[in-house]
């Protein structure tokens, strides 16, 4: 399958907002309409050509060189193809996207996959706050599809998210699955503080101790079948739990309390 | 100057109904006749009088806090961008205070009341009207829970608490006295409503809503402003309400009155799982009440806001869909409530109110006294009026809707027994001459000679929604605005307001008062004259003896 490669000329001095860098936009388009597409500098429009220098016609491959951490809205409400960054990539990366793959080699900005439907997100790195989240004053943030992080995440992970699935090999930081509404978020290497603030339903589950708000009330200590399917499928993704289900339990914890919430917490609890 | 000739002109005020006649305008109104000058070649379209709005919320301290609470809706909206003759702005259920303007005028409409106004956030609500173009306003202020005019009420100091309301519409620059929900705003400050007539309010020792609308509505008449009393009735939203509106109804015989949003007041049934509709007990008491107006305050599904000085019932709708909420005390006067809603046509409860809306426009047998709202934003966006006269004028298409309903609301509702269908004659009362009757203004709504030169010529179209949608011509005060679907001009309109005599002593009154209770002091509280751009001050009648 051919392939369209992006290589940025030179690291922009503000963010670079490129919508156009999606495979729905760019697949049925020649070389030099390519070159065409809009792309905004501040509120100065230019072509996309002026920021990078392209070869190959379009196609549903893109594979993007240089440190586009200055540049927003990659694969911006995308359906389809992949998205291959080799590089840091910027704020909003995959947001709005229904379906097909983004990788980023490097670390990832803010935002990525904020209010996403469908597909797979997949850092090497580590990335920003509100991973998945919804758009200020939506009432929801993702509502399908993946996210995997390799290193650690910043603030509201998966904030008000409905649906899919986030897994953060990494330390996350403060409200993770804040206000979240559904969906799952797996935490290999635990969470900072306020974990789960709000939430009305969905599961986090996290293989480290997590310090829990007063509001999330200790359930049972149990272990769920419905784990071991999400580890099996996780595994076909490349990303497995660290621990076998055989040699521990979870800890169930309801909340939270203050909303209230139907939402659950599972801490992993090796057996001594 | 500027003659239309060969269009059918819709005017019913003048009794004109369809036939071809020259308009001529010269120095922003309708003449008999002029030389030379633009000629409009009208051909195969129909002349309205521009649109007015008698009740809607374009304006003010609850707008902009609307617009503040729902970011994702401007994201979903096309922005206006900005051109020579244009400035930018966004659309939705909460336009920007220009694109309000742009969007009124897009619809043929030029004259709007904004319908809310508490007295101290007044000079905003002015200085929001001044940024909204092309259209003329009027403003109506919100009395019916002002702490120190309850208190003259529930003492019986009624000629005092006639020179401070008439105080209060001078210090707000309004033009109309508005009442929401009597007594129950002031008893949300102590977490309660108002929902029986007869009971004291929380906070008071004596004084009900019954005598709150009755010393208001003989006020508004004794001032003798041009609008009557602009009542949005107890009990708003709820299930059975519709015993409060009769009630109310029949407590104001003897007097003029105005109910906003009779959509929102016409339910029956107990609770939330067998709410019906009651459109065709209150349209009956309606009919036999010619001292009444109203508007429909319709409903569209979809996604829009509500916005209410209704504060307990905003509660109530928070806790029942679990949305945001934003609630504000605005001191000794009202409240106000925002909670983003969307209707659904599967909900029941929606549908029962959809189909209420459009009853109420289809029985309510005099179109002089009914006319075209959705009580925007709370209904729906006043910009998607068209849909609404497509439903009032194809009984077929009403039909063809009603099958999207959630199946139990039909034995809830009367709509599928309707047949009346709109004539374009009595679209351009419902949408223009009743309501400007209603709001006492008699240079507008019509095309007869003296008349302020507001026209909107569409295309004559079986396509009823998108005729209404995209005017051919828009014309404000003789200036062409829209031509062709674009803006051409925008034009600055005129602020309407009255000045009710009053005694000047009472500002004694409440100078110590205030001094007492606000946070604002006295002399910064009344908006001066000068806020108001292009003043067009309406006389009040000869006070009643």
């Amino acid at each position: 399958m051919s392939k369209t490669i992006f290589t940025l000329k030179e690291r922009p001095h503000v963010p670079l907002e490129t919508e156009v860098l999606s495979p729905d936009v760019i697949a049925s388009l020649k070389h030099a309409e390519v070159e065409a597409l809009p792309v905004f500098l501040g509120k100065r429009q230019y072509r996309l050509a002026d920021f990078f220098a392209i070869e190959g016609d379009g196609s549903e491959e893109l594979e993007i060189h240089g440190d586009v951490g200055r540049v927003k809205w990659i694969g911006r409400a995308m359906t389809r193809g992949r998205i291959t960054i080799h590089g840091d990539a910027g704020m909003h990366l995959g947001a709005h996207m229904k379906g097909g793959t983004i990788e980023v080699q490097g670390n990832a900005s803010d935002w990525i996959g904020a209010e996403m439907k469908g597909g797979l997100i997949r850092v090497a790195g580590s990335a920003g706050g509100q991973v998945g989240a919804a758009y200020r004053g939506s009432t929801s943030g993702m509502s399908g599809g993946t996210i995997l992080v390799g290193g650690s995440a910043g603030l509201e992970l998966g904030m008000r998210m409905r649906r899919g699935t986030i897994v953060v090999q990494g330390v996350v930081r403060d409200f993770a699955g804040l206000q979240m509404k559904g969906g799952t978020i797996v935490l290999l290497s635990g969470a900072e503080v306020r974990t789960g603030a709000w939430m009305v339903r969905g599961t986090i589950v996290s293989f480290t101790p997590l310090r829990l708000l007063p509001t999330f009330s200790y359930a049972c200590t149990c272990n769920p079948i419905f784990l071991r399917l999400y580890a099996r499928h996780l595994q076909t993704l490349g990303v497995s739990f660290p621990s076998a289900p055989e040699a521990g339990f979870y800890r169930r914890y309801t909340g939270d309390g203050a909303v209230p919430g139907k939402g659950e917490i599972l801490i992993w609890h090796p057996q001594q | 100057m500027l003659r239309i000739t060969g269009g059918k002109v819709y005017d019913p005020a003048n009794g004109i109904n369809g036939e071809i006649r020259e308009i001529c305008i010269c120095d922003g109104r309708i003449v008999p006749e002029v030389e030379g000058g633009r000629t409009i070649d009208a051909t195969g379209m129909v002349i309205f009088p521009g649109g007015v709005d008698v009740h809607t919320h374009v304006a003010g301290a609850a707008l902009n806090f609307a617009r503040a609470m729902i970011p994702e809706d401007h994201r979903r909206n096309q922005p206006f961008v900005r051109t020579q003759v244009r400035r930018g702005g966004i659309g939705g259920a909460t336009p920007t205070t220009y694109v309000t303007g742009y969007l009124y005028a897009g619809l043929g409409y030029t004259t709007v009341n904004e319908a809310a106004v508490p007295v101290l956030s007044a000079r905003h609500t002015h200085e929001e009207l001044r940024d909204t173009p092309i259209v003329d306003k009027a403003c109506c202020v919100l009395m019916a829970n002002n702490e120190i005019l309850l208190d003259l009420l529930e003492a019986g100091e009624k000629e005092k608490a006639q020179h401070v309301a008439a105080w209060n519409i001078w210090s707000a620059k309004a033009y109309g006295v508005k009442a929401v929900n009597p007594g129950g705003i002031t008893a949300w400050k102590w977490g309660k409503d108002a929902k029986s007539l007869n009971d004291p309010i929380p906070g008071y020792k004596t004084i009900t809503p019954r005598q709150i609308i009755k010393g208001l509505a003989d006020i508004v008449d004794s001032l003798g402003l041009p609008h009557p009393l602009h009542l949005h009735c107890n009990n708003l939203g709820a299930p059975g309400n519709c015993t409060t509106t009769l009630e109310t109804m029949k407590l104001l015989e003897g007097n003029r009155a105005h109910l906003a949003h009779l959509q929102y007041h016409a339910y029956g049934g107990d609770d939330w799982f067998t709410m019906r509709s009651e459109a065709a007990r209150i349209a009956e008491e309606f009919n036999a009440n010619p001292n009444l107006t109203t508007d429909a305050g319709a409903v569209l599904f979809g996604n829009t806001v509500t916005i209410t000085a209704d504060g307990p019932w905003q509660h109530l709708l928070y806790k029942l869909t679990g949305h945001k909420w934003g609630n504000l005390d605005v001191e000794n006067e009202t409240g106000c409530g925002v909670v983003p809603y969307t209707y659904k046509e599967k909900n029941l409860v929606n549908a029962v109110q959809w189909a209420v809306g459009l009853e109420l426009l289809l029985l309510i047998k005099d179109p002089w006294r009914i006319f075209l709202t959705t009580d925007h934003p709370n209904g729906a966006a006043f910009w998607r009026y068209p849909e609404i006269i497509h439903l009032l004028m194809n009984a077929d298409f009403r039909r063809e809707q009603l099958k999207r309903l959630a199946p139990k609301a039909l034995k809830r509702i009367y709509l599928p027994e309707l047949n009346r269908e709109y004539t374009l004659y009595e679209i351009a009362i419902i949408t223009s001459a009743g309501p400007a009757r209603a709001l006492g203004l008699p240079h507008k709504g019509h095309l007869g000679v003296g008349a302020d030169a507001d026209v909107a010529i569409y295309n004559e179209s079986k396509d009823i929604p998108h005729m209404f949608a995209y005017p051919r011509y828009v014309i404000k005060a003789g200036e062409v605005v829209i031509e062709e679907g674009e803006i051409r001009k925008t034009v600055e309109g005129k602020g309407i307001l009255v000045q009710p005599s009053y005694d000047q002593k009472v500002e004694s009154y409440i100078r110590p008062l205030f001094q007492q209770y606000y946070t604002m002091s006295f002399d910064n509280y009344p908006v001066e004259m000068e806020r108001i751009e292009h003043p067009d001050l309406r006389p009040c009648k000869q006070p009643r003896a």
